[in-house]
Protein backbone atom coordinates (compact mmCIF):
# COMPACT_ATOMS: atom_id res chain seq x y z
CA UNK A 1 0.00 0.00 0.00
CA UNK A 2 2.39 2.07 0.92
CA UNK A 3 4.82 1.71 -2.66
CA UNK A 4 1.41 2.86 -4.72
CA UNK A 5 0.78 6.02 -2.92
CA UNK A 6 4.77 6.50 -3.04
CA UNK A 7 4.64 5.78 -6.64
CA UNK A 8 1.32 8.18 -7.44
CA UNK A 9 3.16 10.59 -5.28
CA UNK A 10 6.18 10.29 -7.94
CA UNK A 11 4.08 11.41 -11.00
CA UNK A 12 4.27 7.69 -11.92
CA UNK A 13 7.73 7.29 -12.14
CA UNK A 14 7.37 3.38 -11.90
CA UNK A 15 5.80 3.12 -15.47
CA UNK A 16 10.07 3.92 -16.96
CA UNK A 17 10.30 -0.06 -15.75
CA UNK A 18 8.03 -1.65 -18.05
CA UNK A 19 8.77 -3.59 -20.76
CA UNK A 20 11.53 -2.87 -23.70
CA UNK A 21 9.09 -3.99 -26.29
CA UNK A 22 6.43 -0.74 -26.04
CA UNK A 23 9.18 1.80 -25.89
CA UNK A 24 11.18 0.15 -29.04
CA UNK A 25 7.67 0.27 -31.30
CA UNK A 26 7.31 3.55 -30.32
CA UNK A 27 11.10 4.38 -31.83
CA UNK A 28 10.03 2.40 -34.88
CA UNK A 29 6.98 4.80 -35.29
CA UNK A 30 8.51 8.06 -34.16
CA UNK A 31 11.18 6.86 -36.91
CA UNK A 32 8.92 5.99 -39.62
CA UNK A 33 7.33 9.18 -38.91
CA UNK A 34 10.33 11.13 -39.24
CA UNK A 35 11.14 9.23 -42.53
CA UNK A 36 7.49 10.45 -44.22
CA UNK A 37 8.42 13.94 -43.84
CA UNK A 38 11.35 13.69 -46.12
CA UNK A 39 9.17 11.79 -48.27
CA UNK A 40 6.82 14.24 -48.63
CA UNK A 41 9.41 17.07 -49.01
CA UNK A 42 10.14 15.00 -52.48
CA UNK A 43 6.34 15.70 -53.60
CA UNK A 44 5.98 18.33 -55.17
CA UNK A 45 3.11 19.21 -53.25
CA UNK A 46 2.28 23.03 -53.28
CA UNK A 47 3.49 25.11 -50.66
CA UNK A 48 0.51 25.48 -47.83
CA UNK A 49 -0.32 21.62 -48.64
CA UNK A 50 3.15 20.43 -47.85
CA UNK A 51 3.20 22.85 -44.49
CA UNK A 52 0.19 21.05 -43.35
CA UNK A 53 1.38 17.97 -44.02
CA UNK A 54 5.00 18.45 -42.16
CA UNK A 55 3.12 19.92 -39.40
CA UNK A 56 0.65 17.03 -39.07
CA UNK A 57 3.87 14.77 -39.19
CA UNK A 58 5.58 16.31 -36.06
CA UNK A 59 2.63 16.67 -34.23
CA UNK A 60 2.09 13.04 -34.60
CA UNK A 61 5.93 12.72 -33.73
CA UNK A 62 5.94 14.78 -30.71
CA UNK A 63 3.03 13.75 -29.46
CA UNK A 64 4.30 9.81 -29.37
CA UNK A 65 7.45 11.19 -27.74
CA UNK A 66 5.24 13.28 -25.07
CA UNK A 67 3.38 10.58 -23.99
CA UNK A 68 5.89 7.82 -24.07
CA UNK A 69 9.40 8.82 -24.04
CA UNK A 70 8.47 11.65 -21.91
CA UNK A 71 5.93 9.95 -19.94
CA UNK A 72 3.07 12.37 -20.04
CA UNK A 73 0.67 9.85 -19.96
CA UNK A 74 0.96 8.23 -17.04
CA UNK A 75 1.54 11.41 -15.24
CA UNK A 76 -1.41 13.05 -12.72
CA UNK A 77 -4.17 14.35 -14.95
CA UNK A 78 -4.37 17.48 -13.60
CA UNK A 79 -0.65 18.40 -14.42
CA UNK A 80 -1.23 17.25 -17.62
CA UNK A 81 -4.28 19.89 -18.40
CA UNK A 82 -2.53 22.47 -16.87
CA UNK A 83 0.68 21.61 -19.11
CA UNK A 84 -1.99 21.69 -22.13
CA UNK A 85 -3.79 24.57 -21.11
CA UNK A 86 -0.45 26.73 -20.81
CA UNK A 87 0.71 25.29 -23.83
CA UNK A 88 -1.61 25.19 -26.13
CA UNK A 89 -2.09 28.94 -25.14
CA UNK A 90 1.25 29.76 -25.96
CA UNK A 91 1.34 28.29 -28.96
CA UNK A 92 -2.28 29.60 -30.42
CA UNK A 93 -1.36 33.35 -28.82
CA UNK A 94 2.03 33.17 -31.09
CA UNK A 95 -0.36 33.12 -34.51
CA UNK A 96 -1.57 36.35 -34.10
CA UNK A 97 0.61 38.07 -36.34
CA UNK A 98 0.32 36.23 -39.85
CA UNK A 99 -2.09 38.65 -41.44
CA UNK A 100 1.02 40.77 -41.39
CA UNK A 101 2.99 38.43 -43.32
CA UNK A 102 -0.02 38.05 -45.91
CA UNK A 103 0.04 41.81 -46.06
CA UNK A 104 3.70 41.81 -46.54
CA UNK A 105 3.84 39.05 -49.15
CA UNK A 106 0.92 40.99 -50.98
CA UNK A 107 3.15 44.17 -51.14
CA UNK A 108 1.67 46.92 -49.42
CA UNK A 109 3.32 50.29 -48.93
CA UNK A 110 6.78 50.05 -47.15
CA UNK A 111 7.05 45.98 -46.50
CA UNK A 112 9.45 44.94 -49.02
CA UNK A 113 12.46 43.10 -47.81
CA UNK A 114 15.74 44.20 -49.64
CA UNK A 115 17.54 41.31 -50.97
CA UNK A 116 21.49 40.07 -51.03
CA UNK A 117 22.38 41.45 -47.56
CA UNK A 118 20.60 43.30 -44.79
CA UNK A 119 20.32 47.09 -44.43
CA UNK B 1 17.01 14.62 11.42
CA UNK B 2 15.47 17.41 13.15
CA UNK B 3 12.01 17.83 12.10
CA UNK B 4 13.11 21.37 9.99
CA UNK B 5 15.76 19.11 8.08
CA UNK B 6 12.79 16.62 7.39
CA UNK B 7 10.36 19.80 6.13
CA UNK B 8 13.08 20.78 3.28
CA UNK B 9 13.91 16.54 2.41
CA UNK B 10 13.01 16.96 -1.03
CA UNK B 11 13.02 13.30 -1.83
CA UNK B 12 10.77 12.33 0.75
CA UNK B 13 7.61 11.15 -0.77
CA UNK B 14 5.10 12.22 1.86
CA UNK B 15 6.50 15.93 1.26
CA UNK B 16 6.43 16.26 -2.07
CA UNK B 17 2.70 15.75 -1.87
CA UNK B 18 2.30 18.75 0.84
CA UNK B 19 5.00 20.96 -0.71
CA UNK B 20 4.48 21.05 -4.62
CA UNK B 21 1.93 21.79 -7.15
CA UNK B 22 0.67 18.91 -8.45
CA UNK B 23 1.91 16.46 -6.54
CA UNK B 24 5.18 16.65 -8.26
CA UNK B 25 8.91 16.11 -7.09
CA UNK B 26 9.92 20.25 -7.19
CA UNK B 27 12.90 19.06 -9.60
CA UNK B 28 10.89 17.77 -12.16
CA UNK B 29 7.93 20.08 -12.25
CA UNK B 30 11.30 23.18 -12.10
CA UNK B 31 12.03 20.96 -15.69
CA UNK B 32 8.64 20.58 -16.63
CA UNK B 33 8.60 24.72 -16.66
CA UNK B 34 11.41 25.32 -18.04
CA UNK B 35 10.68 22.73 -20.98
CA UNK B 36 7.14 24.95 -21.38
CA UNK B 37 9.02 28.17 -21.33
CA UNK B 38 11.35 26.90 -23.95
CA UNK B 39 9.00 25.65 -25.79
CA UNK B 40 7.41 28.88 -26.55
CA UNK B 41 10.99 30.35 -27.16
CA UNK B 42 11.54 27.62 -30.32
CA UNK B 43 8.19 27.98 -31.13
CA UNK B 44 8.85 32.01 -31.11
CA UNK B 45 11.57 31.29 -33.44
CA UNK B 46 9.71 28.93 -35.55
CA UNK B 47 6.62 31.45 -36.10
CA UNK B 48 8.94 34.28 -36.43
CA UNK B 49 10.66 32.16 -39.04
CA UNK B 50 7.55 30.91 -41.21
CA UNK B 51 6.46 34.64 -40.75
CA UNK B 52 9.46 36.02 -42.90
CA UNK B 53 9.59 33.18 -45.13
CA UNK B 54 6.24 34.04 -46.20
CA UNK B 55 6.34 37.69 -46.11
CA UNK B 56 9.68 37.32 -48.49
CA UNK B 57 8.78 36.89 -52.08
CA UNK B 58 12.22 35.72 -53.28
CA UNK B 59 12.61 33.35 -50.32
CA UNK B 60 15.38 30.59 -51.14
CA UNK B 61 15.48 26.96 -51.62
CA UNK B 62 18.91 25.67 -51.59
CA UNK B 63 19.00 22.54 -49.93
CA UNK B 64 20.42 19.31 -52.23
CA UNK B 65 20.51 15.98 -51.62
CA UNK B 66 24.01 15.78 -49.79
CA UNK B 67 22.22 18.24 -47.26
CA UNK B 68 18.85 16.21 -47.10
CA UNK B 69 21.22 13.02 -46.75
CA UNK B 70 23.04 14.84 -43.53
CA UNK B 71 19.74 15.97 -42.04
CA UNK B 72 18.02 12.50 -42.18
CA UNK B 73 21.18 10.67 -40.43
CA UNK B 74 21.17 13.67 -37.80
CA UNK B 75 17.36 13.28 -37.07
CA UNK B 76 18.44 9.06 -37.17
CA UNK B 77 21.07 9.81 -34.60
CA UNK B 78 18.61 12.34 -32.28
CA UNK B 79 15.84 10.29 -32.09
CA UNK B 80 18.06 6.62 -31.51
CA UNK B 81 19.83 9.32 -28.13
CA UNK B 82 15.97 9.47 -27.09
CA UNK B 83 15.57 5.95 -27.19
CA UNK B 84 19.40 5.34 -25.44
CA UNK B 85 18.59 7.97 -22.89
CA UNK B 86 15.44 6.51 -22.37
CA UNK B 87 17.10 2.93 -21.36
CA UNK B 88 19.58 4.63 -18.81
CA UNK B 89 16.53 6.09 -17.16
CA UNK B 90 15.00 2.76 -16.89
CA UNK B 91 17.96 1.20 -15.71
CA UNK B 92 18.34 3.74 -13.26
CA UNK B 93 14.91 3.35 -11.75
CA UNK B 94 15.89 -0.67 -11.95
CA UNK B 95 18.72 0.39 -9.76
CA UNK B 96 21.09 -0.96 -12.24
CA UNK B 97 23.56 1.78 -11.74
CA UNK B 98 26.31 -0.15 -14.40
CA UNK B 99 24.05 0.07 -17.40
CA UNK B 100 22.54 2.86 -16.99
CA UNK B 101 25.65 4.80 -16.62
CA UNK B 102 26.30 3.10 -20.07
CA UNK B 103 23.63 4.09 -21.59
CA UNK B 104 24.01 7.69 -20.46
CA UNK B 105 27.09 7.93 -22.03
CA UNK B 106 25.83 6.29 -25.27
CA UNK B 107 23.76 9.33 -25.05
CA UNK B 108 25.98 11.86 -24.90
CA UNK B 109 28.69 10.22 -27.69
CA UNK B 110 25.19 10.60 -30.08
CA UNK B 111 24.76 13.82 -28.85
CA UNK B 112 28.69 14.96 -30.06
CA UNK B 113 28.10 12.87 -33.55
CA UNK B 114 24.99 15.23 -33.95
CA UNK B 115 26.60 18.59 -33.21
CA UNK B 116 29.84 17.45 -35.21
CA UNK B 117 27.25 16.54 -37.90
CA UNK B 118 25.74 19.97 -37.52
CA UNK B 119 29.04 21.99 -37.36
CA UNK B 120 30.36 20.51 -40.52
CA UNK B 121 26.79 21.14 -42.32
CA UNK B 122 27.29 25.02 -41.33
CA UNK B 123 31.25 25.50 -42.23
CA UNK B 124 29.86 23.83 -45.66
CA UNK B 125 27.33 26.64 -45.95
CA UNK B 126 28.92 29.98 -44.96
CA UNK B 127 31.95 28.69 -46.96
CA UNK B 128 28.98 28.75 -49.85
CA UNK B 129 28.79 32.44 -49.07
CA UNK B 130 25.99 31.98 -46.19
CA UNK B 131 26.32 34.33 -42.97
CA UNK B 132 23.76 35.80 -40.81
CA UNK B 133 23.55 38.72 -42.60
CA UNK B 134 24.14 37.98 -46.39
CA UNK B 135 22.89 34.80 -48.41
CA UNK B 136 23.90 34.30 -52.13
CA UNK B 137 20.94 32.27 -53.24
CA UNK B 138 18.33 35.41 -52.29
CA UNK B 139 16.96 36.81 -49.17
CA UNK B 140 19.72 37.19 -46.63
CA UNK B 141 16.90 36.80 -43.92
CA UNK B 142 17.59 33.10 -44.98
CA UNK B 143 20.48 33.14 -43.51
CA UNK B 144 19.82 34.85 -40.28
CA UNK B 145 16.49 32.81 -39.90
CA UNK B 146 18.65 29.24 -40.48
CA UNK B 147 21.38 29.80 -38.11
CA UNK B 148 19.15 31.32 -35.63
CA UNK B 149 17.33 28.49 -35.32
CA UNK B 150 19.65 25.51 -35.62
CA UNK B 151 22.41 27.80 -33.12
CA UNK B 152 19.71 27.74 -30.45
CA UNK B 153 19.10 23.79 -31.21
CA UNK B 154 22.74 23.58 -31.12
CA UNK B 155 23.23 25.31 -28.40
CA UNK B 156 20.67 23.13 -26.41
CA UNK B 157 22.25 19.53 -27.72
CA UNK B 158 25.32 20.79 -26.27
CA UNK B 159 24.22 22.12 -23.29
CA UNK B 160 22.62 18.58 -23.38
CA UNK B 161 25.88 16.89 -23.60
CA UNK B 162 27.49 18.63 -20.90
CA UNK B 163 24.54 18.07 -18.74
CA UNK B 164 24.47 13.97 -19.66
CA UNK B 165 28.32 14.02 -18.65
CA UNK B 166 27.57 15.84 -15.36
CA UNK B 167 24.91 14.32 -13.87
CA UNK B 168 26.05 10.36 -15.10
CA UNK B 169 29.76 12.12 -12.98
CA UNK B 170 27.14 12.54 -10.30
CA UNK B 171 25.02 9.39 -10.08
CA UNK B 172 27.58 7.24 -10.47
CA UNK B 173 29.57 8.86 -6.90
CA UNK B 174 26.23 8.80 -5.68
CA UNK B 175 25.35 12.45 -5.27
CA UNK B 176 21.96 11.90 -7.34
CA UNK B 177 19.50 9.45 -8.21
CA UNK B 178 17.32 8.07 -10.55
CA UNK B 179 14.96 10.73 -9.90
CA UNK B 180 17.97 13.25 -11.33
CA UNK B 181 18.35 10.93 -14.53
CA UNK B 182 14.32 11.03 -14.92
CA UNK B 183 14.65 15.10 -14.97
CA UNK B 184 17.44 14.95 -17.19
CA UNK B 185 16.02 12.54 -19.71
CA UNK B 186 12.84 14.57 -19.78
CA UNK B 187 15.40 17.52 -21.24
CA UNK B 188 16.87 15.45 -23.74
CA UNK B 189 13.77 14.32 -24.65
CA UNK B 190 12.96 18.01 -25.45
CA UNK B 191 15.46 18.51 -27.35
CA UNK B 192 14.86 15.52 -29.45
CA UNK B 193 11.01 16.79 -30.02
CA UNK B 194 11.81 20.22 -30.85
CA UNK B 195 14.26 18.52 -33.73
CA UNK B 196 11.08 17.26 -35.02
CA UNK B 197 9.80 20.66 -36.28
CA UNK B 198 12.95 22.58 -37.12
CA UNK B 199 13.46 19.61 -39.66
CA UNK B 200 10.61 19.61 -41.52
CA UNK B 201 10.20 23.61 -41.85
CA UNK B 202 13.71 24.74 -42.02
CA UNK B 203 15.20 21.95 -44.37
CA UNK B 204 12.52 19.95 -46.11
CA UNK B 205 10.66 22.95 -46.83
CA UNK B 206 13.94 24.78 -48.62
CA UNK B 207 14.59 21.62 -50.43
CA UNK B 208 15.75 21.98 -54.02
CA UNK B 209 13.31 20.27 -56.53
Amino acid sequence: MHMTIETRENGGAAEYTGGLGRFLVVYGCILVLAALQFVVAYSHVAGFQMFARMLAIGIAEAGLAIMFFMHVGSERRNFVTWLAVVVIFVLLALQYSWTDSYRMELGAPNSQYKTGSVQ
Amino acid sequence: MSQSDAAFDLHAPAVHARSSPFGIPTKKLAMWLFIIADAATFAGCLVAYGFLRNGTPNWPTPFKTPTVVNAGVMTFVLITSSLTILLGVRDAKLARKSQSLRWINITAVLGIIFAILHIREWFGMISEGVTLAHNPWGSALFGSAFFSITGLHLTHVAGGVVALLAVGWRYRGGRYNSDDIEILGLYWHFVDLVWMFVVPFVYLMNVAH
